[in-house]
């Protein structure tokens, strides 16, 4: 599903990622962790192709990333739903129409949409805020509108970079429940977290990276303390 | 279809989200077509003036001796004709100068009856199918017998053509000048449009959307704010020079022995003009204010 092989990306001398070499299967959960400029965000990036490799080889779906011509790149991130931290919502928009929004940019019929925005929302469990604004809601009930967007063309794999950071850890629980669902209905999910907690609890796949190296990768917990 | 409608709607809605810009560059851009519609109605003009000049200018007189025969004449006018960039040569005979001396006079002609005799000389008049060729066909045709002086307008015509010629140069300098400033104070306006949404075009990115997906409502943005300050200036200008014809076309006739372009000349090719240009200056302003935001 997601092959990062021997992977190297610098910015001028910087090293983001060097020699990054991972593979990640379909349906899999996988926890990307690491400190901060360790170089998780730099594979989100070369994922969605925001940046490419300076070496190595990513395939995504059976596709050379590098290869793939820029004006095909839109329809490369169609497959990949993406949802942030601070879930960046369009602030003047209902919550049908931010979910619609990712529909109307690949030319779904209105017909579609009427159809499919509100079954998405009722799985996120927001079928009742469905004409709210961002601004009306909380702070799990916007990521969960994140959620929707980002899942509301079937991408095969989610995205989710911090999706729980600027959430209470209840909210933040409900979140990774949703995710968990996700993931059962066939989604691969990968998560770049700091979360500690979470991830012990979750007790799934983690791909720990520091200084833009792999330096664990087993299932279970965090296990920060070992990596040092 | 979808996405057609998508795009103008979105066009619109921005328009109206960033009502003082889009005016201000509406009205900047509409400032710079009056300024170009002025120079485009004095250059048509100028030429038309021009034009007319060289078709009255264009003419050469030989003056012939008076003991010059007619047979003698038409064996010049047969050996002109032959000439290279000759179109015309017709003999005109003491008694025709007279008639058209006559006509000229008009209710003043009894004038001339008091006259003892013809002082009119018999003349060749040729016309050049080039104003080039003229001062090389008064050279040779002056070398013949019988040619007592020649008269053509080589001069005013050449003043004149010099005049016309750096009227047109400048006019299309500063046109150039208008045409670049314009397109910079609609990208400024597009590009604030743009920073406002940010946001949704990073997010639009993130989710698939295309390049033109994201580009189509900022171009028609800026089409629209081109169309509409090109109509303007049409109607503006248009109005204005038909006034202008209105009150000063007799004066401009009685000066220049020309009359003035019509209006609906002017007015339909300005409309074109504008409407062309005011498109492209939009959509140039909109595609070079959205490049940075398009990369990767």
């Amino acid at each position: 599903m997601i092959e990062f092989h021997n992977v190297t990306k610098k910015y001028g001398d910087n090293v983001a990622v060097e020699d990054l070499d991972f593979t990640i299967e379909k349906g899999e959960f996988v926890f990307l962790v690491g400190p901060s400029g360790a170089g998780k965000s730099t594979c989100i990036k070369l994922i969605m192709k925001e940046i490419n490799a300076d070496s190595g080889t990513i395939i995504i779906d059976d596709t050379e990333v590098s290869n793939i011509p820029n004006r095909l790149v839109p329809k490369h991130r169609r497959n990949l739903g993406i949802v942030f931290q601070d879930f960046r919502l369009l602030e003047k928009k209902t919550v049908f129409e931010n979910v619609a929004f990712a529909m109307n940019i690949v030319h779904k019929s209105k017909r579609e949409i009427k159809r499919q925005v509100p079954q998405v929302l009722s799985l996120v469990g927001l079928e009742s805020k469905v004409n709210s604004y961002p601004n009306q809601l909380s702070a799990g009930e916007q990521q969960r509108v994140a959620i929707a967007r980002a899942i509301v063309n079937n991408p095969s794999v989610l995205i989710a970079d911090e999706p729980t950071g600027n959430l209470d850890p209840d909210t933040a629980w409900e979140i990774m429940t949703l995710l968990t669902e996700i993931n059962e209905k066939g989604t691969t999910i990968v998560m770049v977290t700091h979360a500690k907690d979470i991830v012990d609890r979750m007790n799934r796949r983690v791909i720990a990276i520091e200084h833009g190296h792999v330096v664990r990768d087993a299932e279970g917990a965090y296990k920060e303390n070992e990596s040092h | 279809m979808k996405a057609i409608s998508y795009t103008i709607k979105q066009a619109f809605s921005q328009l109206g989200r960033n009502k003082h810009m889009s005016s201000a560059s509406i009205f900047a851009i509409m400032a710079m077509m009056i300024i170009l519609g002025i120079f485009f109605t004095l250059m048509v003009n100028v030429n038309l003036v021009a034009q007319n000049a060289e078709d009255q200018f264009d003419t050469i007189q030989f003056y012939l001796y008076d003991n010059v025969t007619d047979e003698q004449a038409n064996q010049m006018i047969e050996k002109i004709s032959k000439m290279e960039h000759v179109t015309e040569a017709e003999y005109i005979t003491k008694e025709k100068a007279m008639t058209i001396m006559k006509d000229r006079w008009g209710e003043k002609s009894y004038l001339l009856e008091g006259l003892s005799g013809n002082p009119f000389p018999a003349s060749i008049e040729i016309t050049a199918d080039d104003i080039k060729y003229e001062a090389g066909l008064v050279e040779d045709i002056s070398t013949m017998e019988g040619i007592e002086e020649v008269k053509f307008y080589k001069e005013v015509i050449n003043k004149l053509l010099a005049i016309t010629g750096y009227i047109q140069t400048g006019a299309l300098i500063l046109i150039g000048i208008l045409i670049i400033v314009s397109v910079i104070v609609v990208s400024n306006t597009i590009k604030l449009t743009v920073h406002a949404r940010e946001r949704e075009i990073h997010i639009m990115k993130y989710v698939g959307a295309t390049n033109w997906f994201i580009r189509g409502p900022f171009l028609v943005e800026g089409m629209i704010i081109g169309i509409i300050a090109s109509i303007l200036a049409a109607v503006i200008v248009g109005l204005t020079y038909y006034k202008f014809v209105d009150l000063f076309s007799s004066k401009v006739l009685i000066m220049f022995n020309s009359g003035m372009v019509p209006y609906t000349f002017i007015v339909q090719n300005l409309v074109i003009i504008f409407v062309a240009l005011g498109i492209s200056i939009g959509a140039l302003g909109s595609i070079l204010s959205m490049r940075r935001f398009l990369k990767a």
